[in-house]
């Protein structure tokens, strides 16, 4: 039987704001695994702290609610386990670029193949909208005192510095874009990261729907709001490191992170950067462990009958007076 | 004939100490002696000072005790450091060369050792020179052999001709082991066998290294005085081990099944997760080869998450820390709390607070474990106190934690950690596997996590099981794992976790609980590796017919109150032992039973206690003649 969206989706009560972001990200993801119909008990949803943190709930496959800053962690430890699994991990920009952060640079570096969402929205919500780490210098949204003083993260210069081998962006509102950033994601073989800008209706008054939509910008001409949001895949952008050599390997990786500089005016969103030379997680392991995907750690027997089947035999007769 | 010896080798960290005590060890205990050795360094890569202090004895041994029998020496702080603790009739045997150096030159002496080191040479009489404090030692009844182990380098390179040997400083550990084994009369060819297997991983090394020690060994038969000492070989024991004190752990997590590990770099507790890295690739009975995953991860915190991720995929999973990695833990730790996840920490102590004594001995985190965490969940706190207990405790903690479903907090040390001893094999036969109510098949489609049940545990499913599906978070959550925050869920859920301390007190056997090793009027209490100087000095007690009665608890989380009164039934006076300043587990006791140790014996130097020491204090106490607080303080 076919699975659709409605088996992904669980009752639990979403207490959300009205008009949240998060809402189109959810329901893209709900989307992406009906599309690519993998089994429910197959996939786990791990989320970080905060409204974001809350995903993972209404999402009817496993959902790990983890840890402020922590998600990557847990999910690492689980997909390199049990390599089978689709893992997806969402989290706040807060979550996974201020507390987070040092996981996520070393997550880069791991390069397991799973998928990592940031709902993005530049304030911390849950805690009534203090400023996040990608709340650009000197802007001071609504229920902030002072102007922010600190400098903004890039995402996704930060994912690619740090090792991430897929880098794209999405925005909450186009739903069906969003999917197809997601399947790709986990389509890729690597760590694949997601930026998608959701905008935060009761705390970020700056960066709105409207705004996005370019609502402040009339074309004089049609009369017609102008988008700040473009689409990289409707330009001639290409993302992909075609193959093993420096001087391509630069070129792609500048011109994605130049690209995610791109702002106020011009918004790009798709992927910026695929890589799938640098080899994942689990190849790394298998190099040293040869039957590691046939019989990972989430597979192997270790008792029959409650009597231990690992022999220490061999280690025990080493140290043999 | 001598029955009971100890030898110490010092020198800068770097120049190959481990591996001389590591031969010498080696040899005795192939001479079917017991061993029990012991390695203080300081937290330095290269340059300050390390020693390696090996007892040897005919029988069984637990511990060090207070002084040494044989000093080498082949670098001047090593001489300042511990000349004065050779025994009467003790033996240095020294590099000669280093006769001049003054205290002043050593540059690695922390001004505090130095000024004491200057008033103890001044007080006597002394010149401050390695001459100055070799003349007092030999007052004090040392005999002193002096070799220029330069010297020894020169003559080798001609003998081999080989003019790179004279430059090998390096080999000065060998040449300081072997010479000492000369001057023992030990056979050898014993010597021979284990710098071949001291250096097995490449044949030209262990060749030079052979010819070095077999020359520095007829150096000193030819040339040193004999000294009368006289060690019989004996037949070894059937199944002796000589091993490593973080072998226990790691052995134990390979056999219970521990197919996760990862960990933060922290001393003492990185060897283990080397270990478990080294032999990643398991031998299966009647299986295809297994595999322990071992991730080194970028922090604690990443550490114990991924452990957590691990255990969720049903995968007996583990970390391994010291005191300041297991603080960052605790957010963690506390998630898995109300997450009901099985998860082992193994716990090697260190000194604190904060960074403390980083390499050195200590037990002063018990409150640490049994209180750290966010909010009120169960967890299980688990002492061992030899390296042969910890391997089956952590056979059983790994049990524990999937039978109760709870965190389980394994509690090692340094003292252990960088131990060396002889034990019994350990014996596969004991370990069994219990995973409680892991699921491994789902039928019906109404699985709900946290389901309700009468002893309070649920049965457990794993990611990736059909029909398993669960959710989890650090909220308070209903029996399917989502959010609540109904106030009459949270009574049943408070009600489902906590009753499992209680659970956990009737279901533990008693013995696994506590072990009464011994009864007595007075009696000593006490948790960790302090068993083995307890038990050696209970033993040096007993030869003077002194009765001291032992009970060492294992479980101090939840707290056995009730089996602990039984267990004190039959003894007036209570003397709490720790490696620690409060005596923690004294107030343990004094939480639990309303009632205060009569003694407190504490040693917090960051060296572990002597049996030694703990005899005197014992004594004294049986004396009458102790503070209620006695601290011990012996050791360099």
């Amino acid at each position: 039987m076919a699975l659709k969206i409605g088996d992904y989706k669980t009752d639990v009560h979403n207490d959300w704001c009205p008009g949240c972001g998060d809402f189109g990200i959810v329901n893209s993801i709900q989307m992406a695994l009906a599309e690519m119909e993998i089994p429910r008990h197959q996939t786990a949803i791990f989320s970080g702290i905060g409204c974001s943190g809350k995903t993972s709930h209404f999402i009817n496959v496993f959902g790990v609610h983890t840890l402020h800053g922590r998600v990557l962690t847990f999910a690492q430890g689980a997909k390199i386990s049990n390599p089978n699994l689709e893992i997806i991990a969402v989290g706040g920009d807060g979550d996974g670029l201020g507390i987070g952060a040092g996981h996520f640079v070393a997550a880069g570096r791991r390069n397991v193949d799973m998928t990592y969402i940031i709902f993005d929205n530049a304030v911390y919500g849950l805690t009534k909208g203090q400023a996040s780490p990608t709340l650009k210098l000197g802007e001071k949204t609504k229920s902030l005192p002072t102007p922010n003083t600190n400098y903004n993260v890039n995402p996704i210069g930060l994912a690619i510095a740090s090792g991430f081998t897929f880098a794209a962006r999405g925005y909450s509102y186009d739903v069906r874009q969003l999917k197809d950033l997601i399947i790709a994601a986990v389509n890729h073989k690597g760590l694949a990261f997601v930026d998608v800008l959701q905008p935060c209706p009761t705390y970020n008054d700056i960066n709105t729907k409207d705004w996005f939509s370019g609502v402040d910008r009339i074309d004089e001409t049609t009369k017609k709001a102008m988008p700040r949001i473009y689409k990289l895949e409707d330009t001639d952008y290409d993302p992909v490191v075609h193959y093993s050599d420096e001087t391509e390997l630069n070129q792609k990786k500048t011109q994605a992170i130049v690209k995610s500089l791109e702002w106020d005016e011009k918004i790009p969103t798709g992927i910026f950067y695929k890589n799938e030379l640098i080899t994942p997680y689990t190849r790394r392991l298998t190099d040293k462990i040869p039957n590691y995907i046939e019989n990972p750690s989430a597979l192997q027997n270790i008792s029959k009958n409650n009597v231990p089947i690992t022999k220490i035999n061999q280690i025990l007769d080493s140290y043999k007076v | 004939m001598v029955t009971d010896f100890t030898w110490m080798i010092g020198g800068p960290q770097g120049s190959g100490v481990e591996t001389a005590a590591n031969i010498f060890s080696q040899v005795f205990s192939k001479m079917g002696y017991q061993i029990f050795g012991k390695r203080e360094y300081y937290s330095n890569i290269k340059g300050e000072h390390s020693y390696f202090a090996v007892r040897v004895s005919e029988k069984q041994i637990r511990s060090s005790v207070k002084g040494t029998n044989m000093l080498i020496a082949f670098d001047a702080e090593t001489i300042f450091r511990h000349a004065d603790d050779v025994l009467e009739n003790g033996i240095i045997i020294y590099d000669s060369t280093l006769e001049n150096v003054k205290v002043s030159d050593v540059i690695t002496f922390d001004n505090d050792f130095k000024e004491r080191l200057g008033n103890l040479l001044k007080s006597k009489n002394k010149e401050d020179t390695v001459k100055g404090i070799l003349e007092l030692a030999s007052e004090n009844g040392t005999s002193i052999h002096s070799v220029s182990f330069r010297s020894l380098l020169t003559e080798l390179s001609e003998k081999l001709e080989n003019p790179r040997i004279k430059n090998m400083s390096r080999m000065f550990n060998v040449l300081g082991v072997s010479l000492s084994l000369g001057l023992l009369m030990i056979p050898s060819e014993k010597l021979t066998e284990s710098v071949n297997s001291t250096f097995s991983k490449k044949k030209s090394i262990a060749e030079m290294n052979v010819s070095a020690a077999n020359f520095a060994y007829n150096y000193a038969t030819a040339k040193f005085d004999n000294i009368g000492l006289k060690f019989e070989e004996k037949e070894i024991e059937e199944n002796t081990l000589l091993v490593q004190g973080y072998y226990g752990t790691s052995i134990g997590k390979i056999i219970a099944g521990c197919r996760f590990q990862s960990y933060y770099p922290i001393t003492p507790a990185t060897d283990e997760s080397n270990f478990l890295e080294t032999n990643e690739i398991l031998e299966i009975n009647e299986d295809r080869p297994g595999s322990t995953l071992v991730i080194q991860t970028e922090d604690e915190i990443s550490a114990i998450g991924m452990a957590i991720g691990s255990s969720l995929t049903g995968v007996r999973s583990a970390t391994c820390t010291s005191g300041p990695g297991f603080v960052l833990m605790i957010e963690c730790l506390s998630w898995a709390g109300i997450n009901e996840v099985p998860v082992v920490i193994t716990f090697y102590q260190r000194s604190g607070p904060s960074t403390g004594l980083p390499t050195r001995h200590g037990q002063d985190d018990l409150m640490c474990a049994i209180n750290s965490g966010v909010g009120e969940f169960p967890r299980i706190v688990y002492a061992s106190g030899s390296v042969s207990d910890s391997f089956y405790d952590t056979t059983q903690v790994f049990n524990y934690a999937d039978i109760f479903q709870v965190p389980v907090i394994h509690m090692m040390d340094k003292f252990i950690a960088s131990s060396v001893t002889t034990c019994q094999r350990f014996d596969e036969t004991r370990v069994n596997i219990d995973r409680g109510k892991l699921l491994n098949e789902i039928s019906s489609d109404n699985y709900r996590r946290f389901e309700h049940t009468e002893d309070g545990l649920s049965p457990r499913s794993k990611l990736g099981l059909e029909n398993g599906i669960f959710w989890n978070t650090g909220d308070e959550s209903d029996i399917q794992g989502h959010i609540s925050e109904d106030p009459v869920n949270r009574v049943q859920m408070m009600d489902k976790r906590q009753s499992r301390l209680d659970y956990i007190l009737e279901k533990i056997p008693e013995s696994e609980q506590i072990v009464k090793h011994s009864e007595g009027d007075f009696c000593v209490v006490s948790w960790g590796s302090t068993q083995g100087p307890v038990l050696d000095a209970i033993e040096m007690l007993k030869n003077e017919g002194i009765n001291i009665g032992f009970v060492e608890i294992k479980l101090l989380e939840p707290f056995p109150k009730e089996l602990l009164k039984k267990s004190f039934s039959n003894s007036k006076t209570i003397i709490d032992i720790e490696a620690n300043y409060t005596g923690q587990l004294g107030s343990l006791i004094r939480q639990n039973l309303e009632k205060d140790p009569d003694y407190y014996i504490l040693k917090f130097t960051g060296r572990p206690m002597t049996c030694t020491e703990l005899y005197h204090t014992l004594k004294k106490i049986v004396n009458g003649t102790a503070e209620k607080r006695e601290v011990l303080t012996y050791g360099a």
